[in-house]
C-alpha cells in the first residue's frame, strides 16, 4: 500500500472535521426541535468512515450501513446540503424526505443505506456480494453494523451464506462498545467480537478504529485482497461514540471519566497531532480549515431549511415501481 | 394446447425468463440437486448451472435478504420458500426490507424480486405446517400479492412477477402442484391484478382464490343441479385487488360469499366485504357472508382437519343463507 500523501492527510482531516461539525450541528438543531424522530450522532467515529471509505473505489464498489450513518455517504461525496436536508425531511434530500436520519440513499454512490433493523442489512450485503461474483466483477461491498448487530440471527445467517460462496463481503462491526446501553461484554460471550468469524471459517482482522491512518492502511490491505480472492472478512473495528447512543440517551451505563479517557484518543487530534509533528500543516490551516467547514455545514443548514417540504401528492410516489 | 400440471407450469414459467434474462436465478432450500422439494424446479440445475440454481442453508431471513440485495444491485431474484410457513422467518426481510426499500430511498432502489412457495394447509401437516399469512402480506404497502393454483394463470402471473420491478409475493399450493390444465406454450403473460371470472352464475357471486377456487367450482357444479348459478371469481391477485371484477358481479347476482383458506379475522375476505358493501350497498340483497377456517391452530387428525378448513357442507349451507333457502 503506498503509504498516504500530504494531500491524502488533508483530505482525511478535512472529511473527520466535517463529519465532527456537522454531527455537533444535527445535534444542535435536533435540541431546537428544528427536526425530530430519531437521531444518532457518529462523534468519535469518524475515523471508521474516514479510513474505511478512501480505501474503496468510491461510486464502484458498494457500501451499506446501519442506522448511524449521516457521516458515511458525505465521505462517499454526498454533499451535506443532501444530507442535512434528509434530516430535515426536505424534498431536497438524498431521500426525498422520505428516509430520515437513519435512511440515507444514494443510487449514484453506490450507497445503498442506512438501514434500521439492527443486523438487517447484513444479508443485503451478502445479496450485493452474490451480484458481484454473477456478473465476475472487480468490486466488493462495505458493510458497516454496530456491536450489537453480530447477536442477531440474520448475521450469522448471511456470515454462514458469505463463507461458503465465497462472496467478496468486508463485513465491518463499528464496535464502540455498547449496543444501545448494554456494554456489549454482557450480550456477547466472546473478547474479540472479529472471533465470530472462527466459527464460519472466514478470515478476520481487528483493527484500531480510534486512529484514521491506521484504519486506512488495514482497510486499504483488506478490500485489495477481497477484491482478489473474493473471499469474505469479518472486521472489528474498535471505536468509542463519544456522545449518547441516540439523542435522548442520559447515558447511566457509563461514566464520565470512562467517556473522558476516551476522548483522549479523538481521531481528530490524533491525526493533527501527527500532521504537525510531520510538518504537514501549521495551526493557520487548522483554523482556515474549522472556518472553511463551518461555511459547508452553515450552508447545508441554510439549505436544508429554505428547501421546500415534499408536496402532499407526492405521498404516493414509489409505493410501488413502474 | 398442452396439459401440464402446476409444477411444470411454474417451471416453464421460471425456466422461460431465465433463459430471457441473465439476471433472473432462484435460490431456495432444496431447488437444485434435490430438484425441489416438490419437484417445482426439476432439472432446472442441470441446464442453469449452480450460480443460476442455487441450493441455500435453512436459513430463510438470511437467503431472503440476500435476494433482497442482489435486487438492489440489478439481479432478479426468484427466492423459494419451501413454504409460507418458514417464509415467516423472512418477515423481517420481506416487510421491513423488501417492500420499504423504493420508498424510503424516496424511489432510488426498486427490489425486483419474486418470492414463491406454497400457501395454507397440504395434509395433516398440523398447525406449524398449514397456516395462511395471505392476509397480512397484502396489508403491507409496497409488494404485490398473487395467489393462484390455475396451471394457465401461474405461469402467465408467474412471468410477469418476474418482469415486475417490485416485490411480488406469489402463493401456490402443495396440493395443487400435480393438477393439470391446458396451458398455453411460451411467451403467455398474465396482466397483474387482473382477476378472472372461472364460472358464470347469475345467483350468487362467490369469490375464492388459490385451492379454493377448486372447491368453489365443486360447489357451483353441485348447486346448479339444484338450479343455483352461481358465479365463481378468482382474483388471482390478492394486492392490487380487482375490485371492479367483485362490484360488477355482485350489481348483477346481488348477493356475495367470499370462500377463503385460514383464519377469519382481518382478512382478505373482510376486506372484500367491507368494499362491497361500501360500493354496493343498494345492489345487495342480502348480507355478504364469508366462510373461512374455524379459529384454532390446524390439528393434526384428519376429520378435525377437514371439519376446520372450508369445506363443501359449510360452503353450500353459506351460499344457501344468503339466497334465504
Amino acid at each position: 500500500m503506498p503509504a498516504p500523501t500530504n494531500a491524502q492527510l488533508v483530505e482525511f482531516y478535512k472529511d473527520m472535521l466535517l463529519a465532527r461539525r456537522f454531527e455537533e450541528r444535527c445535534g444542535q438543531l435536533y435540541v431546537q426541535q428544528k427536526f425530530s424522530g430519531f437521531c444518532h450522532l457518529y462523534i468519535g467515529q469518524e475515523a471508521v468512515s474516514t479510513g474505511s471509505l478512501n480505501a474503496i473505489r468510491k461510486g464502484q464498489d458498494y457500501v451499506i450501513s446501519g442506522y448511524r450513518d449521516h457521516v458515511q455517504p458525505i465521505t462517499l461525496g454526498m454533499t451535506p446540503r443532501e444530507v442535512m436536508a434528509e434530516m430535515l425531511g426536505k424534498a431536497t434530500g438524498c431521500a426525498s424526505g422520505r428516509g430520515g436520519s437513519m435512511h440515507m440513499f444514494s443510487s449514484k454512490l453506490r450507497y445503498l443505506g442506512g438501514h434500521g433493523i439492527v443486523g438487517g442489512q447484513v444479508p443485503l450485503a451478502a445479496g450485493v456480494g452474490w451480484k458481484i461474483k454473477s456478473m465476475k466483477e472487480d468490486l466488493v461491498i462495505l458493510c458497516f453494523m454496530g456491536d450489537a448487530a453480530i447477536n442477531q440471527g440474520q448475521f450469522h445467517e448471511a456470515l454462514n451464506m458469505a463463507a461458503i460462496w465465497d462472496l467478496p463481503c468486508i463485513f465491518i462491526i463499528e464496535n464502540n462498545l455498547y449496543g444501545m446501553g448494554t456494554a456489549i461484554s454482557r450480550t456477547c460471550s466472546l473478547n474479540v467480537l472479529a472471533d465470530r468469524a472462527k466459527g464460519y471459517n472466514m478470515r478476520q482482522a481487528v483493527v484500531d478504529g480510534r486512529n484514521v491512518l491506521n484504519t486506512y492502511a488495514q482497510m486499504y490491505e483488506i478490500v485489495e485482497e477481497t477484491r482478489k480472492t473474493s473471499k469474505p472478512i469479518l472486521v472489528e473495528m474498535q471505536t468509542y461514540r463519544f456522545r449518547g447512543h441516540s439523542m435522548s440517551d442520559p447515558q447511566t451505563y457509563r461514566s464520565k471519566e470512562e467517556v473522558e479517557r476516551e476522548r483522549q484518543q479523538d481521531c481528530l487530534q490524533t491525526l493533527r497531532d501527527h500532521m504537525v509533528a510531520q510538518k504537514v500543516a501549521t495551526d493557520d490551516d487548522f483554523d482556515k480549515w474549522e472556518e472553511e467547514i463551518s461555511e459547508i455545514v452553515e450552508d447545508s443548514v441554510t439549505f436544508a431549511e429554505e428547501s421546500p417540504e415534499p408536496e402532499l401528492n407526492t405521498i404516493f410516489d414509489h409505493v410501488l415501481a413502474p | 394446447m398442452a396439459i401440464i400440471s402446476l409444477r411444470e407450469a411454474l417451471r416453464q414459467a421460471m425456466t422461460e425468463e431465465m433463459e430471457r434474462d441473465p439476471t433472473v436465478f432462484l435460490m431456495g432450500e432444496e431447488v437444485g440437486e434435490y430438484n425441489g422439494a416438490y419437484k417445482v424446479s426439476k432439472g432446472m440445475l442441470q441446464q442453469f448451472g449452480p450460480m443460476r440454481v442455487v441450493d441455500s442453508p435453512i436459513s430463510e431471513a438470511g437467503f431472503c435478504g440476500l435476494g433482497v440485495g442482489a435486487a438492489m444491485v440489478g439481479m432478479r431474484p426468484i427466492i423459494e420458500m419451501m413454504t409460507w410457513n418458514f417464509a415467516i422467518q423472512a418477515f423481517d426481510q420481506i416487510i421491513n426490507h423488501a417492500a420499504k426499500m423504493l420508498y424510503m430511498s424516496g424511489g432510488q432502489f426498486p427490489i425486483p424480486m419474486v418470492i414463491r412457495g406454497p400457501h395454507g394447509a397440504a395434509h395433516m401437516l398440523s398447525a406449524q405446517h398449514s397456516q395462511c399469512v395471505d392476509h397480512m402480506l397484502v396489508n403491507v404497502p409496497g409488494m404485490i400479492v398473487i395467489s393462484t393454483v390455475i396451471p394457465a394463470d401461474a405461469k402467465g402471473l408467474m412471468k410477469s412477477a418476474i418482469r415486475n420491478n417490485n416485490p411480488v409475493c406469489f402463493l401456490e399450493s402443495e396440493m395443487m402442484y400435480g393438477k393439470e390444465g391446458e396451458v398455453p406454450e411460451g411467451e403467455y403473460l398474465i396482466p397483474i391484478g387482473v382477476g378472472d371470472i372461472k364460472r358464470k352464475g347469475e345467483h350468487v357471486t362467490l369469490v375464492a382464490w388459490n385451492k379454493m377456487v377448486y372447491l368453489a367450482l365443486e360447489v357451483a357444479e353441485e348447486l346448479a343441479q339444484e338450479g343455483i348459478e352461481v358465479e365463481v371469481l378468482d382474483p388471482r391477485t390478492l394486492q392490487p385487488l380487482d375490485e371492479n371484477m367483485i362490484f360488477e358481479s355482485v350489481r348483477k347476482t346481488h348477493r356475495l360469499v367470499v370462500l377463503e383458506e385460514g383464519w377469519g379475522i382481518s382478512t382478505i375476505g373482510n376486506y372484500i366485504v367491507d368494499r362491497t358493501v361500501t360500493e354496493c350497498f343498494d345492489d345487495l340483497d342480502a348480507p355478504p357472508a364469508r366462510v373461512h377456517n374455524h379459529f384454532v391452530p390446524m390439528p393434526y387428525n384428519e376429520t378435525l382437519e377437514h371439519e376446520v378448513l372450508p369445506n363443501k357442507e359449510r360452503t353450500i349451507a353459506t351460499i344457501k343463507k344468503v339466497l334465504y333457502r
